[in-house]
């Protein structure tokens, strides 16, 4: 290979061939940025799609237009929709996740480590979609059973399926959170007369608490740019809510049935574009939590 | 007087602190409860979340695992919108796809893990570099899809393809494989470079020679686990592979521009995926078999990439130090 | 502390495999880039992609046709997938796709530009009725009945001679072709905002929901009517069968337009040629619950008007 070169040269080539990936990867990454920066806000500029309307509006309906030939674009449905899955689904899954990892790691350690967290990571594999069919078929039903409403899709199906898929990301990052807490701080405030569940509850929550809200904010950003199965069980109408199972449509849902209807450039592009354009706002700033969170922790230590 | 009173503070104070010893041994047990309840709704929890695991693959199987075995499911190709016949050419395009999708994510995502931690682990490019790779981590996949079918089909031309499907992957799977391999070089002792150095050997020669080798299991086990999750992933593909695989597919044609070349990259295809979200709705009692059947085998093929990752890491691990 | 260290030679032989298999998919890549461009050799048997992206409604009929097509040409491959109208023309209009499915007229989705880069050719027609779950006693409905439900202004059956149970009402997505036709001729122009209960994307959805679901009204073309899961129904007295069609005595029908671009390649043209030709008209367009458009003896223009042939 190329060992007869002389060893300052081979280093540069090292350098330069792991560089230019790195290079690659930032250059995708703010052609993304850009472009879907770019799309997005054409609606609010070129198009002259009305910014305040956007985000308060109630009446989103691409199909149909007002009199000056705009579509309807009030996104706060939709909105309001993500958000109200997001933190449902996380109230869900939240107790069940930090309770199996107290159990995983401080009651149970070895059956938490052999038999729990392989298990738990084979929730992670498990395709999206293949969630939605379960939902679908099973979760829907019981609504169906359980509330004597019509349909069943809704906002409650959509909640549940997502808690079971954020699930798994939750409980293995809050393994690892309290994985790190380091054995002193137990034996510690087990020395001084407390009970299990009061150094639990006392010293190692409390410790591992900033991994833990990492963990937590994860998988809220899962839950939030969730898609397909959340389509699957949700119903699709874009208006507001009034219920849990009232049908509705989140961002990523209405891209996914809407994207394709609509010409590039057009008006009702554009606005698709400007949801996208949130979706990812969003994740830059669930992004900066984290990293707001890990350097309080880091201070505090 | 003083006796009296002596005698009553005495008393008072053996009142006091055998109330003190009353509030104690309640608190201890009130203590003592409250750890028994906790660990017992513990258990429950973690008993409801197996359960939950155990009887959502279980169901899975049950009602997808008779179809795996029906004839002509996993040889013939899908027929009416795919609500009647197989699923063999979704299942060849998912393995094409995933497979285009590591030749071109793993050399980069290699290349750019070394970087990050050999070249520059400190300063403006990697924490620039590394809030690149978060944020593309993060996104979500509709958006990488929206981004791949703007760009590739699009405006590149390649309309819906199997190549526009692996590039969009691409996009998805090199975050996770940075970080894999990122964690997996950072785990070899500094000892190892240090004695790499020592001996006079460039940073490249002990990354080729050396590093890398030592980390080969954890590398190997983090691309066939990342590998599973491309396997199933659905929305980034919707509008880059397209919802449908060509009616007939040629395996033994070698002439790469044939649209009916199994191999043509520049053909559509359809991901098992893909393939659930297009017929879930779809009522006949055969498309449901089909979709069931569908869900069995991406969960037998990503529960086989679980145990691959496994027991290759394991395998790598033992062949390398048994040497 | 070389714990993990494993001989050169066997690393450099898994890199270099690696390497062997990475150069093979790029070298696949090449060979298959460059002659991408000239594929429709001058040779005398087709060769080419079709693909097609539109209309749920109809794709039955054009998969049925396609492998008819491909037995007599080899080397052509069609297929596509089933969207929705809004999908299939926008799809052909951008190129993603070479043939467009819809079940309305291009001018009626399309900016005016971008409709007349295309070909229309009207394979079949087919007429759309409401639907309803199978619980449902109500059996015939007028028009203006049908514009009261799915406006939201009506929202019992008893209003319209059924028993006491709220209307739930199943909606197509707004690209949808079905979804389209049945507006038309049931508001005829006039805006409607009413969402219902549920918005699904494809025919066979509808299908599914409704027989799943009790006092459900939807609609659905011909050919996706299935009594075993639910009724349809009469519009205005009319029972909705082809034959009605025929003379807009039936009102809720379409033409089924297959749309390509005006420089569409030989193979996209060909089958085109051959959905129209005699061997799909007279007999695959009947057998899957269609009506040739040579039966008709009114036609329907982009605006919407019925006139006479």
């Amino acid at each position: 290979m190329a060992s007869h070169l002389p060893k300052r040269d081979l280093e540069k080539v090292g350098m330069g061939v792991t560089g230019a990936c790195v290079v690659l990867v930032t250059l995708v990454v703010c052609a993304l940025i850009f472009m879907v920066a770019q799309k997005g806000l054409s609606s609010f500029f070129k198009d002259g799609v009305d910014v305040v309307g956007f985000f308060t509006g109630t009446a989103w309906d691409l199909h149909n237009t007002d009199a000056n030939g705009m579509p309807f674009t009030g996104a706060l449905p939709l909105i309001v929709t993500s958000f109200a899955v997001m933190v449902l689904s996380t109230a869900i899954a939240l107790p069940i996740a930090i309770g199996s990892a107290i159990f995983a790691v401080e009651i149970q350690p070895k059956f938490g480590q052999k038999v729990f967290q392989p298990l738990i990571e084979l929730l992670v594999g498990i395709p999206s979609v293949v969630f939605g069919l379960i939902g679908f078929y099973v979760i829907v039903g019981a609504m169906k059973a359980i509330f004597h409403v019509p349909t069943g899709l809704g906002i409650l199906p959509g909640s549940l399926v997502l808690a079971i898929m954020i699930l798994p990301t939750i409980t293995t990052l809050a393994i690892d959170a309290l994985r790190a807490v380091p054995d002193s701080y137990r034996q510690g405030s087990l020395a001084l007369g407390y009970t299990r569940w009061q150094t639990i509850w006392h010293v190692v929550l409390r410790s591992a608490a900033p991994s833990l809200m990492t963990a937590v904010i994860l998988g809220m950003t899962r839950a939030f740019g969730e898609t397909l199965a959340v389509r699957m069980v949700i119903g699709g109408i874009e208006t507001m809510p009034n219920g849990l199972l009232d049908a509705a449509s989140t961002i990523t849902t209405t891209l996914t049935t809407s994207m394709a209807v609509y010409a590039d450039g057009s008006v009702q592009n554009d606005v698709l574009w400007s949801l996208a354009l949130m979706l990812m706002g969003m994740s830059l700033i669930f992004i900066l939590i984290i990293h707001l969170i890990g350097k309080k922790g880091g201070d505090r230590a | 007087m003083s006796s009296i009173e002596a005698s009553q503070t005495a008393q008072a104070a053996s009142l006091q602190t055998a109330a003190a010893e009353a509030r104690r041994a309640k608190h201890i047990e009130r203590a003592g409860a409250q750890d028994r309840i906790a660990t017992f709704v513990l258990t429950a929890i973690v008993a409801f979340v197996m359960l939950l695991v155990v009887s959502m693959v279980a169901y899975i199987l049950y009602q997808g695992i008779g179809m795996l075995f029906h004839p002509g499911f996993l040889t013939e190709a899908s027929r009416a919108n795919g609500t009647q016949g197989g699923v063999a050419y979704q299942l060849f395009d998912s393995f094409y796809m995933l497979f285009l999708t590591l030749v071109i994510s793993v050399p980069i995502s290699l290349g750019g893990a070394v970087f990050l931690v050999e070249y520059a682990p400190d300063g403006p490019i990697t924490k620039i570099a590394s809030t690149a790779i978060e944020t593309l981590s993060s996104l979500p996949s509709i958006v990488v899809g929206m981004f791949g079918f703007l760009v590739f089909s699009v405006n590149l031309g390649w309309k819906y393809s199997i190549i526009s499907g692996a590039v969009a992957l691409t996009m998805f799977n090199i975050p996770i494989l940075v970080r894999v391999i990122q964690q997996a070089l950072e785990d070899v002792p500094q000892s190892q470079r240090d004695a790499c150095l020592a001996m006079g050997l460039t940073r490249w020669e002990a990354t080729i020679h050396v590093l890398i080798p030592a980390a080969m299991p954890a590398i190997v086990t983090g691309i066939v686990l990342s590998a599973g999750r491309v396997f199933g992933e659905a929305a980034a593909l919707l509008f880059t592979s397209g919802m449908s695989s060509p009616v007939r597919l040629n395996f033994l044609s070698l002439n790469f521009s044939s649209p009916t070349c199994a191999w043509n990259v520049f053909r559509p295809g359809e991901s098992l995926a893909v393939h659930i979200y297009k017929i879930y709705g779809e009522g006949s009692p055969q498309a449901q078999e089909i979709v069931w059947g569908t869900a069995a085998l991406l969960m037998v093929c990503v529960l086989m990439f679980n145990i691959a990752a496994r027991v290759v890491g394991k395998m790598l691990a033992k062949r390398m130090t048994a040497e | 502390m070389f714990e993990y260290n494993c001989s050169r030679r066997q690393f450099l032989g898994l890199a270099g495999g690696v390497a062997a298999v990475a150069g093979l998919g790029l070298a696949g890549c090449g060979n298959s880039a460059a002659p991408a461009e000239g594929s429709a050799d001058a040779a005398s048997t087709l060769a080419g992609e079709v693909t097609y992206d539109g209309a749920s409604s109809f794709q039955a009929l054009v998969e049925a046709a396609a492998e008819k097509f491909m037995d007599q040409n080899p080397d052509v491959s069609v297929s596509g997938s089933g969207n929705g109208s809004g999908t299939g023309l926008t799809a052909v209009a951008a190129g993603t796709v070479t043939i467009g499915n819809s079940d309305v007229f291009a001018e009626e989705k399309l900016e005016a530009a971008d409709a007349e880069k295309l070909v229309d050719h009207e394979v079949a027609v087919v007429g759309m009725g409401p639907v309803v779950s199978k619980n449902v006693t109500v059996d015939d409905l007028t028009l203006e009945q049908l514009k009261g439900i799915f406006s939201g202004a009506i929202t019992n059956w008893s209003e319209v001679g059924g028993e006491d149970a709220k209307i739930v009402v199943l909606n197509r997505k707004a690209g949808s072709g079905t979804r389209a036709t049945f507006e038309a001729a049931v508001f005829a122009g006039e805006e409607n905002t009413f969402k219902g209960d549920a918005e699904l994307d494809k025919s066979g959805d509808v299908q599914t929901q409704i027989a799943a679901t009790d006092n459900a009204i939807s609609y659905l073309d011909f050919s996706h009517f299935d009594d075993t899961k639910f009724n349809a129904i009469k519009v205005g007295g009319v029972e909705p069968k082809s034959e009605n069609v025929f003379d807009n005595s039936f009102p809720i029908w379409a033409t089924e337009h297959m749309y390509c671009a005006k420089d569409a390649d030989e193979a996209t043209k060909a089958f085109l040629e051959f959905m129209l030709s005699s061997d799909v008209q007279e007999s695959l367009v009947e057998e899957q619950g269609f009506i040739p458009v040579s039966e008709m003896k009114v036609k329907k223009d982009a605006s919407g008007k019925v006139s006479n042939l």
